[in-house]
């Protein structure tokens, strides 16, 4: 197969066509506008549905026999319950049951336990996938033996493809921890109890069919409805969804690395010496060992100096909580919910609330929340001396990660990357990356356990931090430090066959990754 | 002595849990020389794991056989250690192959330098070494002691050496504790050349000991020789303390482990201390006596930051100088609790003060306002003004303002 290519505005040779697309080469960050209208789903009527509300049918393949499963279609889940997730496998186990083939997968992340669908895509049922792929799936995906090409979208790009058409999505397959035969959804009750689903909200409104699959159904109305039964074709009951201990943990763990513990108070102390940390700031920060002790840094920093917070965006956990308790955080807006203290504080507290790529990160919203954020702290697997940053693929250019909310999340007004400066003797700081993510324009410092990099294009941050104690240093002085300790790398070797590409929040192509071995 | 005998051998560790670190094996064959490695960063150092290997077995002057090699990203003076183990193991000979140094390798040791947090980091763990200079301890420790097992003895002491030459220590100073009798005079003999700053002595019981070691460090590194730290973790060790601190110019030091204590007195360590009570003083007053400094044994829970806090209070009540700490998160709780309060400071810097007027003026007697200040008084006051900077509490010019 040759594919033809065209270098993009950051210089990445990108395919002009993907899966049968056209693609548009990144253009510069800011600098692309689709026109035209929203894609919708075709027009629905109410006299077509039971009157009483009891859209239930007996089993997933019932659910897919009524809606008219056919080959080639698009198939959508969402990825709130981890790797806990038992439906995203039903699906295609379903599928492959029925006879259906050639379908693309659409999963707004997935996780290990899908390896499961490497049998289905080997046989044909699954086409390709358009979504984040890391573990098995992610070494098929860069092994070349997928049919079509893999698509990587943020969480805001996912959004982005789906309302300007680029993805039409066939059927929606909700996992829905509560709903009721109606079709109304929530995550805050049931054993799988996830928090919120906000992943699958697009999906909802945009798809032609959707099927909640519950195993907690409730009679009508399920409250809250954060997926609304008016969207939905079909409810299927199931016994589980999902398994709960691997879907949130009871606790999440604060790493205990004394590297990353010190890339972590570096972070915070960057914060509050800045004067980012002040009266009525924001912040995002995930559940990462290595971003769970920055927010219990920064809380330990916001109680001294008695700031409060107005909001804290990102992934929900136990020690977000305890600041809203505590009064540091007003609010919580919170996008995925990763310990059981997140899902009761999400299920009980109205100061924590519940959002969706649309409210956060959505390039077609009329703004969008992640670039009202003072900071954000993210991690990466490589960044180079333009301060590019890479979140999929390891050195090697084999896929690792998703993107998830990290190219959304550079919007913010100081964007940071928490990165270890190598891994096992794997530089991180690296002249050029192997998979472009992230712009460096976007990126603007790194903080590694042997010091802080602030990108020149931030002459305020410089200058903010000028007269402290902590370890500024230039990136090419921290690059230089890896070159002795880990020795000058290889060029890897890299093959000329894309099996994936990277898109940017604006749905342009930033980036491809190529096979490997 | 005969023909020696060339075995097949391994060193480093092996298993699914290693981390940047190797195991390297050596099969005695006819044929030319093979070298196979295995790395999870082949694509990246596939070729230098290679010639780093290859270079020790140059040195050996090895040309048959076959080498293999199993790394997880094991940085290269952790290679070239692997590899001399694994050959002297094998029954070869050669001389120690050194990687590059590192910036400060050669840095001066200073006697009367701080050693208020003095960090131990096992001497076989290289993934455990690598960032330790980026913690600011006063000290840190490679131990070849009591956390090596004693078949790994031969191997840690490689690595310690290589991590002498390679390691960045920062600003802390560069200590090694080594093991008793002749295991403990091997680990001298292989790092002494190599600018370690103090060598620890565990459960030294006789000032003889103390000379035994000064000599053979002399021997190898004459008047750059280390200094040198005794340990005294008995009863008998304790009896003896003045005689130890004083038993030859390159102590600097005196410290104890009270676990061992404990164990000897049949007295279980509680956490109030009574039971080591006298030993914690004749050590203070020993090394006073000497004027050497007094260093505290070490806290071992990690997790009770508040207890860690109070035992450094009250070791620092007592004399002490230091704390010994085994995480870099406790090192900054110790800084924190050896800074002398608001008060001390200011009173010191009142005594600083004078005795620089008085030496100014060429007085023999300090006095602040009318009250004359002792030698001892005025040494301490200096003491603590340096510990107050130190720890952040007096700007390092504050003697420019006054």
């Amino acid at each position: 197969m040759t594919t033809k290519l065209e270098r993009n505005a950051a210089g990445r040779m990108v395919p002009v066509e993907v899966n049968g697309r056209a693609g548009v080469p990144f253009k510069g960050v800011g600098k692309h506008r689709p026109e035209g209208t929203k894609a919708a789903p075709r027009v629905a009527t109410c006299v077509d549905y039971p009157a009483d509300g009891d859209k239930r049918v007996p089993s997933l393949k019932d659910a897919f026999e009524s809606i008219g499963l056919a080959d080639g279609m698009v198939v959508s889940t969402h990825h709130h319950l981890r790797n806990g997730d038992a439906v995203g496998n039903l699906i295609f186990d379903t599928a492959a049951e029925m006879g259906v083939s050639d379908l693309m997968w659409f999963p707004s992340a997935s996780f290990p336990v899908h390896a499961n669908q490497i049998a289905h895509l080997d046989s044909g049922v699954i086409h390709h996938i358009e979504g984040s792929m890391n573990g098995p799936l992610g070494a098929y995906c860069s092994a070349g033996k997928m049919r079509g090409l893999g698509v990587l979208r943020s969480h805001g790009g996912r959004w982005q493809a789906v309302q300007d058409g680029e993805v039409h999505i066939d059927v929606a397959v909700i996992a829905a921890p509560t709903a009721d035969p109606f079709g109304n959804a929530n995550a805050v009750h049931g054993p799988a109890a996830c928090g919120l689903l906000g992943f699958a909200l697009a999906d909802s409104i945009y798809a032609e069919k959707v099927i909640v699959v519950t195993d907690n159904l409730v009679p009508f109305p399920c409250l809250p409805w954060q997926i609304q039964g008016n969207n939905v074709d079909v409810v299927v009951e199931v016994p589980s969804i999902g398994d709960p201990s691997k879907i949130v943990s009871g606790t999440t763990r604060i790493t205990q690395s004394p590297d990353r513990r010190r890339i972590a108070e570096l972070a915070a102390r960057f914060c509050a010496e800045a004067g980012i940390m002040r009266d009525g700031f924001s912040f995002q920060a995930g559940a990462g060992g290595t971003t769970l002790a920055f927010a219990m840094y920064l809380a330990e920093l916001m109680r001294a100096d008695n700031v409060t917070a107005r909001f804290a965006r990102g992934g929900s956990t136990q020690h977000m909580v305890e600041m809203l308790d505590e009064g540091l955080i007003e609010y919580i807006l919170d996008g995925q919910t990763f310990d059981l203290d997140g899902v009761r504080s999400m299920r009980d507290d109205p100061r924590h609330q519940d959002t969706s790529p649309f409210t956060s990160y959505n390039f077609h919203g009329k703004g969008n929340f992640a670039s009202m954020v003072d900071v954000a702290v993210l991690g990466a697997t490589e960044v180079d001396l333009a301060f590019n940053g890479n979140v999929v693929t390891h050195s090697d250019g084999r896929l690792l990660h998703g993107i998830g909310g990290w190219q959304n999340c550079l919007a913010a007004r100081c964007s940071m990357l928490l990165v270890p400066s190598f891994r096992d003797r794997i530089p991180v700081i690296v002249d050029d990356v192997t998979t472009l993510c992230g712009p460096g324009e976007l990126i603007d410092v790194v903080v590694t356990e042997r010091g802080i990099a602030i990108n020149p294009r931030r002459q305020d941050l410089l200058d903010a931090v000028a007269d402290t104690s902590l370890p500024i240093r230039p990136i090419e002085d921290l690059k230089a430090e890896l070159d002795r300790i880990c020795g000058v790398p290889a060029k890897p070797q890299r093959s000329d066959q894309p099996v994936a590409v990277v898109k940017w929040v604006d749905g342009t192509i930033i980036d491809t990754v190529w096979r490997v071995g | 002595m005969g023909e020696r005998e060339i075995k097949a051998a391994s060193a480093g560790p092996t298993g699914d849990r290693v981390r940047s670190d190797l195991s390297v094996s050596y099969e005695p064959s006819p044929e030319q020389l093979s070298v196979d490695v295995v790395s999870k960063v082949d694509y990246l150092f596939g070729d230098a794991i290679e010639s780093a290997v290859r270079r020790v077995a140059g040195a050996f002057g090895v040309t048959t056989g076959r080498l293999t090699v199993e790394d997880t990203g094991a940085l290269e003076w952790v290679i070239l250690a692997r590899a001399e183990c694994c050959l002297r193991r094998a029954g070869l000979e050669g001389p120690p192959v050194l990687p590059a140094p590192a910036p400060g390798a050669d840095a001066p040791r200073c006697r009367e330098r701080l050693r208020r947090s003095r960090l131990y980091i096992p001497g076989n763990q290289p993934k455990l070494m690598i960032s330790g200079g980026l913690y600011g301890a006063d000290g840190i420790i490679l131990d070849l002691e009591d956390s090596v097992p004693p078949a790994e003895k031969d191997a840690a002491r490689i690595l310690v050496r290589n991590a002498l030459v390679a390691l960045d220590w920062g600003v802390s100073e560069r200590m090694v504790r080594v093991n008793q009798s002749t295991v403990g005079e091997e680990d001298l003999a292989s790092i002494a050349s190599h600018n370690p700053h103090t060598v620890l002595l565990p459960k030294v019981e006789s000032p003889s000991t103390v000379g035994r070691a000064a000599e053979v460090l002399r021997s190898f590194a004459g008047e750059n020789a280390a200094f040198l730290m005794p340990i005294l973790e008995s009863p008998g060790g304790i009896h003896r303390a003045y005689d130890i601190a004083a038993a030859d110019p390159t102590v600097v030091a005196l410290t104890l482990g009270l676990e061992d204590l404990s164990a000897e007195l049949a007295a279980p360590r509680t956490v109030e201390g009574g039971e080591s009570f006298l030993a914690r003083q004749t050590t203070v007053y020993a090394a006073r006596a000497v004027g050497v400094q007094p260093i505290a044994s070490v806290f071992s829970d990690i997790d009770d930051e508040e207890a860690l806090s109070a035992y450094v209070r009250r070791e620092r009540g007592l004399g002490f100088d230091g704390i010994g700490c085994i995480h870099p998160r406790q090192i900054p709780v110790v800084h924190r609790e050896m800074t002398p309060s608001d008060s001390e400071v200011e009173r010191a810097v009142r005594v600083v003060r004078a005795a620089r007027e008085a030496e100014e003026r060429g007085l023999g007697a300090v006095a602040v306002g009318s009250k004359m200040v002792d030698p001892p008084v005025v040494k301490q006051a200096f003491r603590t003004v340096e510990l107050a900077i130190a720890g952040g509490v007096l700007g390092a010019d504050w003697d420019a303002e006054g």
